[in-house]
């Protein structure tokens, strides 16, 4: 039983507390976002985590919810490592730890674009991986659209857990269902046979855009083996991604996602 | 000046528009429509596809030099982006990158006409967004990534995101910007929030004017063909910015936690908060 389970605000948070108990916090962030500096295998690590922050100063914001703090603090606490490692041989690897229920929907959230604090996010984290830091997801419970985009998206690898409360999507069901002019009971019919459209990760998985589909029995109760299994997952992942370079070609190749492939061959014929 | 040569920019079609952004004689289609390389996720579902997917990669010449300008076709689907259409775009940034690697100084121009991911094809579309924000990161540090948004679809979702990782963007007073639809938005927070029929707030909120004066975009320009081609032009010339403003935390950080959230955001609020002049 862990202390840190109850004192957790999110799947999340109690995810980054497991993996970052001997890290030393980075100091400085709104505190909607975490990051400590850590170590796998003695090999330094950044770890970073959105997580709920009840009194948040931007109130759309206070469920975990990627906003205008949370974009652009994700895009300093990953440029400080670009920075700090610019004259470095071996790049420090960054692990993300992803639970975020959606970006932050709200009329100062638009005014004051949004959008652009995601950008941030989103382009330090591909600046990062270009510079030759790996850059691991872990998808420990939603990881939705913008949300997605700005924290965890452009990591080399993705790994998930195999549970009911991972979910990866680009809209709710509630809204993707009015949004498509369909009941939710038409959207799930739909989704059991359209791939891209299920709600589910084990769909997602054959879409192959994960590295890995780590079972864990219960997330939000981990146990000692539970921790160092992921431990060892995303240690394995950095070693690969160190290996297999910058690029996200390793997300390419299952059938789920042949055209993406095809496209590619067929442009560059033509290029 | 306006001249006799000049006409709408937003009434064009995404093909028309690559064209005549590209120098004469020069377009090249790629994957063009006669190819039919459709979407697979749209017939399953009672949707009839199009033969091109809605998006237009043309390659040829800015100004004498190498380009690719990519047109997403915002009359089907809304311009939402679906497998094959977002392959398109990023291949054609991955492939403009190359070339920069390989010593081929090829530039590009995305007009962005876009809801964001087609939600038939959700999480094709969210993963393929998330490569086109890949590849423009990865080539705008060779040559300026240069986004258009001229209307009347507008750019949002996690395309917004591509426009604001562009190195630089134009746009007209028609052009709406911003992460979240309308509607999404008074579906989450509720009418008070943001009222979806109140078109005179949204263009207060996301419009191009507003984009423009409070620093989000880098031109605003009349729905004139030459003018967007001129400030496309201008901005080749102006080569990779020093910083990008997705890079730019420091300028942006302490806005936001400066700002008394007590208060509601309006068009002044923005526009003092964000003041053009003081950014440099």
């Amino acid at each position: 039983m862990s202390n840190v389970a109850n004192n957790a605000a999110s799947r999340g948070d109690y995810w980054f507390a497991e993996l970052t108990k001997d890290a030393t916090p980075v100091n400085g962030l709104c505190p909607s976002v975490k990051a400590a500096d850590g170590k796998l295998n003695d090999q330094p690590v950044r770890f970073i985590a959105v997580v709920p922050d009840k009194n948040n100063q931007y109130p759309r914001a206070a469920g975990g919810e990627v906003g205008l703090l949370e974009g652009w603090n994700l895009a300093k606490v990953v440029n400080d490592v670009i920075d700090a490692d610019a004259n470095a041989i071996t790049k420090r690897a960054i692990v993300a730890v992803i639970d975020v229920p959606s970006q932050a929907y709200g009329r100062r959230e638009e005014a004051f674009g949004i959008h652009q604090a995601l950008a941030g996010a989103a382009g330090a984290y591909a600046k990062a991986r270009l510079a030759g830091h790996p850059v691991v997801g872990l998808i420990v419970g939603k990881a939705m659209s913008g949300a997605f985009l700005a924290h965890g998206y452009q990591a080399n690898k993705l790994i998930a857990f195999k549970n009911n409360g991972v979910m990866i999507h680009a809209m709710g069901k509630e809204s993707a269902a009015r949004i498509t002019l369909r009941s939710v009971d038409a959207l799930e019919k739909l989704a059991a046979t359209i791939p891209p459209m299920a709600y589910d990760i084990e769909n997602y998985a054959t879409l192959g855009l994960l590295s890995q589909l780590l079972d864990i029995a219960d997330p939000d109760k981990a146990t000692p083996d539970d921790i160092s299994n992921v431990q060892n997952v995303v240690w394995q992942n950095i070693q690969d991604a160190r290996k297999e370079g910058v690029s996200l070609s390793n997300r390419l190749g299952a059938e789920n996602r042949a055209s993406s492939q095809r496209v590619r061959q067929l442009m560059r014929q033509e290029w | 000046m306006p001249t006799d040569t000049d006409q709408s920019f937003i009434e064009l079609s995404a093909r028309q528009r690559a064209r005549k952004l590209l120098d004469d004689g020069t377009f090249r289609e790629l994957l063009g429509p006669f190819e039919r390389v459709m979407s697979p996720w749209l017939e399953p579902q009672g949707i009839v596809p199009q033969a091109d997917d809605g998006m237009v990669v043309a390659k040829g010449q800015i100004n004498g030099q190498p380009a690719v300008v990519v047109a997403i076709e915002g009359s089907f689907q809304g311009g939402s982006m679906g497998e094959v259409s977002g392959a398109k775009m990023a291949a054609a940034l991955e492939l403009a990158a190359e070339d920069n690697r390989n010593g081929i100084p090829t530039q590009a121009v995305l007009l962005l006409e876009t809801g964001g991911v087609r939600l038939q094809e959700a999480n094709l579309g969210l993963a393929a967004i998330a490569d086109i924000h890949a590849a423009i990161v990865d080539l705008r540090r060779y040559t300026p990534v240069i986004g258009v948004v001229a209307g009347t679809v507008g750019c949002f979702g996690g395309m917004s995101i591509a426009a604001a990782l562009c190195s630089y963007l134009i746009v007209t007073r028609e052009a709406r910007l911003g992460l979240n639809g309308p509607q999404v938005i008074e579906q989450e927070a509720g009418i008070d929030e943001y009222d979806s029929r109140d078109r005179p707030f949204i263009w207060s909120m996301t419009g191009g004017e507003v984009r423009y004066h409070s620093g989000f975009v880098d031109a605003l320009v009349k729905d004139s063909l030459n003018e967007v081609k001129d400030s496309v032009l201008s901005f080749i010339k102006a080569g990779v910015p020093a910083t990008h403003r997705s890079d730019n935390y420091d300028y942006y950080l302490p806005k936001l936690t400066g700002f008394d959230t007590a208060q509601q955001a309006n068009r002044e609020v923005t526009e003092a908060l964000f003041n053009r002049e003081d950014r440099a």
